[in-house]
């Protein structure tokens, strides 16, 4: 269906990339958000308070993360679409009730504005470094959908897949921008709002008295009802039944965990979504993603000068991480270069799947800047010899 | 010896059948554990309401209290350890013309969840929030609680606490809950009288029923039965009705101060939001709906 | 009735009468609802029930006033009352009426 015009400033506007976020959400349809001030992030919350009272949306801002997340969870079980917004810290602190919105398959959006860390690390300054514990942060068996963009423009773009895809796969979504592109600001074009479209919330056609929360028939994503539409239905963080019932059984456990597993990586093929440039014929193909990827262009350019043939992958979904192009291409090529702005996270998932035929190498960055373009050159030299 | 009633009996004609998955019977707490009783006063107060439960949503943390969202016959969410209250703000805020109780345990509700205790009280979240208050950590095997009495003996504290506890109706009301009483599981009129007056106000609303839990409180202290438990809230349990909450601490096995203490109508979260932006932005507020934020086809 | 003298209309008190039913299975022998019922009409059963607890039985069919206490107060709704249609001392209680002195107050 078409987006709620309401939330669309179709336009040409110069923003950064928080704020571009933030308008991508609206224009998703975006009403509930649950937020706690931290940077680089705030400014997506700060954009979204100064319009949500003028398009029907609802924003609190709560007394920490763990309750931000637990309130977009809640939200979200009344068919309104709803997203926090926080950076690394924040982002640990999500991670119990994000786990829940894993087992419970709540629809919604978490961003996260990368900067560096551990811990505190340097709050004003930009990161790479959450991409692992976005794939892995919360306890237990699951699997997880994430995007990063790379510019404002595409931080509002995105948003829209986003929503999306939170929508169709019944799941949290994690829109991992970093500080770089938060606090970038460029010209961001807003579409009119009959060229946006939204996955509405699938609600079920069942009696209630028939009404099963967790049955699923073929596609692995169950129906949903939500709060106050007279269904009674229960749903738990236990392992639960199809009737949503605690049940403390290992069958129960392998056939609920492998569903929710399943529901993504065995559609990651369709959710997988990135950008190739001279790939095809290449030696040796970058691997990158979010603002990294547009200081890789500049190091592309100043090996292609130097004769080399390279081609990059910009993943803009990086979990599930494309892995049928990744040993694709690693029967072909000579190496892999990932350059990232951590001590190496996406490289141990390229160096995966390329399974030991090629090397992968890591051009790292640890925080607080971004690559030196001849640095990367220099990776890309070194890989095609 | 008169006769016993012979007639058989189908366990459906229980007159809280509607409000319980009864597929889910026998529920897991333990003999003489009092969440049931509780659970069946809640249901009355429904009852006697005449509120349509179709629009009652009942959310709930861990521990034993934390079960309750699983066998109550509503929209039943049973969350995160203490988390069960920003989960209702989202799912009240979310679809106002929701009712929405959360249903708390002592450690849920103001030992990990005290945060967001405190917030939701400061915003008058229009909320009715329960607490089941057996002084322990009953689901993890009896550790000590924030409510712990000086003195009583828990798994972790095997020589006595010496923590303070906290005196939660006092919490609630200096943080502007909206209406505030106490009451043990064996008063159980006043405790149904009290979820009815309360389900017909608005605004945070927190009701703390203090219950037996006889397999660790009881049992770590030397303290009995269940039975003995309620007792014991029979012979030392006292109604003073708008008595200051400062005075009503909770000693080791002393006097159990019941009653309603608090009970004013301020305007809640949601009511402060729409003036103020109809104030301040006039025509330009478009307010969520009662009905929610959800875009339909 | 529980009075601390013997009331002189008694002969015109309409008494509410119920009917107790048990769902002995569901039970976990805590007693409050012997203990707390204000007509003394249960009595703990020496049999089992299934889960293996004993479960109150029904002893003073006729004391019963509906007033719903034991209901309210079973933590495993295994318990509940049917309203039966009021009814009158008869001359024979009348007669035998003794007040109590020492009547159990539980303010409930």
């Amino acid at each position: 269906m078409k987006t709620d015009p309401l939330g669309v400033l179709t336009g040409e506007h110069y923003l950064d990339g928080d704020y571009a976020c933030g308008e991508g959400a609206m224009a998703a349809g975006c009403r509930f958000v649950a937020g706690y001030p931290i940077t680089p992030s705030t400014e997506v919350v700060e954009r979204i308070s100064q319009r949500f009272p003028m398009i029907g949306g609802t924003f609190i801002q709560m007394e920490d993360e763990l309750a931000s997340m637990a309130a977009i969870v809640g939200a979200s079980w009344t068919g309104v679409k709803s997203m926090t917004v926080t950076s690394g810290p924040g982002f640990s602190l999500m991670m119990e009730n994000i786990g829940l919105a894993a087992m419970m398959e709540t629809p919604c959006v978490v961003v996260n504005v990368q900067r560096g860390g551990p811990s505190t690390g340097l709050p004003t300054m930009v990161g790479q470094a959450d991409m692992m514990q976005a794939r892995w942060g919360s306890h237990g068996d699951y699997e997880i959908i994430a995007l990063c963009p790379e510019s404002p423009q595409e931080a509002f773009d995105l948003m829209t897949d986003a929503f999306n895809l939170a929508e169709e796969y019944r799941t949290p979504v994690l829109f991992m921008m970093d500080e770089c592109v938060g606090h970038m600001t460029e010209k961001v074009v807003i579409p009119d709002p009959d060229k946006i479209d939204i996955v509405p919330r699938k609600l079920t056609r069942a009696k209630p008295e028939e009404y099963k929360p967790y049955l699923v028939n073929g596609n692995m994503i169950p129906e949903f009802a939500r709060a106050g539409d007279g269904y009674k239905f229960h749903t738990t963080g236990l392992t639960h039944d199809e009737k949503g019932y605690p049940v403390m059984s290992e069958e129960c456990q392998a056939v609920l965990v492998k569903r929710l597993v399943d529901k993504i990586r065995l559609n990651a093929d369709e959710i997988a979504k990135y950008k190739e440039d001279g790939v095809d014929g290449a030696d040796v193909v970058l691997v990158t993603y979010g603002i990294t990827a547009r200081v890789a262009r500049m190091g592309i350019d100043l090996a292609r000068k130097k004769g080399v043939k390279v081609g990059v992958i910009r993943l803009q979904i990086v979990w599930p991480f494309p892995e049928k192009r990744i040993r694709e291409l690693a029967g072909k090529i000579k190496a892999f270069v990932v350059p990232e702005i951590n001590y190496g996270q996406i490289v141990l998932e390229v160096e995966r799947c390329a399974a030991g035929k090629v090397p992968a190498i890591l051009v790292s960055h640890m925080g607080g800047g971004v690559h030196n373009p001849e640095d990367i050159r220099d990776a890309i030299l070194e890989a095609a010899k | 010896m008169s006769k016993v009633i012979e007639r058989t009996i189908d366990a459906t004609e229980h007159p809280i059948s509607p409000y319980i998955r009864m597929d889910r019977m026998p529920h897991i707490w333990c003999p003489t554990c009092g969440i049931g009783t509780v659970v069946k006063c809640y249901a009355t107060a429904l009852d006697e309401s005449g509120i349509d439960i179709n629009k009652v949503s009942i959310v709930s943390g861990i521990g034993c209290t934390g079960r309750t969202a699983g066998y109550m016959n509503l929209d039943g969410f049973h969350t995160t350890h203490g988390r069960a209250v920003p989960f209702a703000t989202g799912l009240k805020l979310g679809r106002p013309e929701l009712l929405v109780t959360v249903f708390s345990g002592d450690g849920d509700l103001v030992g990990i969840g005290g945060n967001h205790f405190i917030h939701a009280a400061r915003r008058n979240i229009d909320l009715l929030v329960i607490l089941i208050n057996n002084f322990i950590y009953g689901m993890t095997g009896g550790q000590n609680a924030p409510t712990t009495p000086i003195t009583a003996k828990t798994s972790t504290m095997p020589f006595g606490n010496f923590e303070r506890p906290f005196n939660i109706p006092h919490l609630a009301a200096s943080c502007g809950a909206s209406y505030v009483a106490r009451y043990t599981s064996l008063h159980v009129r006043r405790m149904t009288k009290a979820f009815k007056e309360a389900l017909s106000r608005k605004g945070f609303r927190f009701i703390e029923i203090v219950t037996p839990c006889s397999t660790l409180y009881a049992r770590l202290n030397k303290l009995g039965t269940g039975l003995n438990l309620i007792n014991y809230y029979e012979k030392s349990s006292e109604i003073r009705n708008g008595v200051d909450t400062r005075d009503i601490d909770i000693s080791f096995q002393d006097k159990i101060i019941c009653g309603k203490f608090i009970d004013e109508e301020r305007p809640t979260f949601l009511d402060m939001m729409h003036d103020h932006y109809k104030r301040t932005l006039g025509d330009r507020y478009v307010p969520m709906s009662n009905e929610g934020g959800m875009i339909r086809e | 009735m529980k009075f601390w003298r013997k009331p002189l209309d008694l002969d015109q008190v309409e008494i509410p009468r119920g009917e107790v039913h048990i769902i002995a299975d569901r039970c976990k022998g805590c007693e409050f609802c012997v203990e707390y019922c204000p007509k003394d009409v249960l009595e703990m059963s020496t049999e089992f029930n299934a889960k293996g607890y004993h479960s109150p039985i029904v002893v003073k069919p006729n004391e019963c006033v509906n007033c719903g206490l034991c209901e309210m107060i079973c933590p495993e709704f295994a318990i509940f009352c049917i309203q039966l249609e009021n009814r009158r001392l008869v001359d024979q209680e009348i007669e035998s009426f003794e007040p109590e002195t020492t009547p159990r107050m539980v303010a409930l």
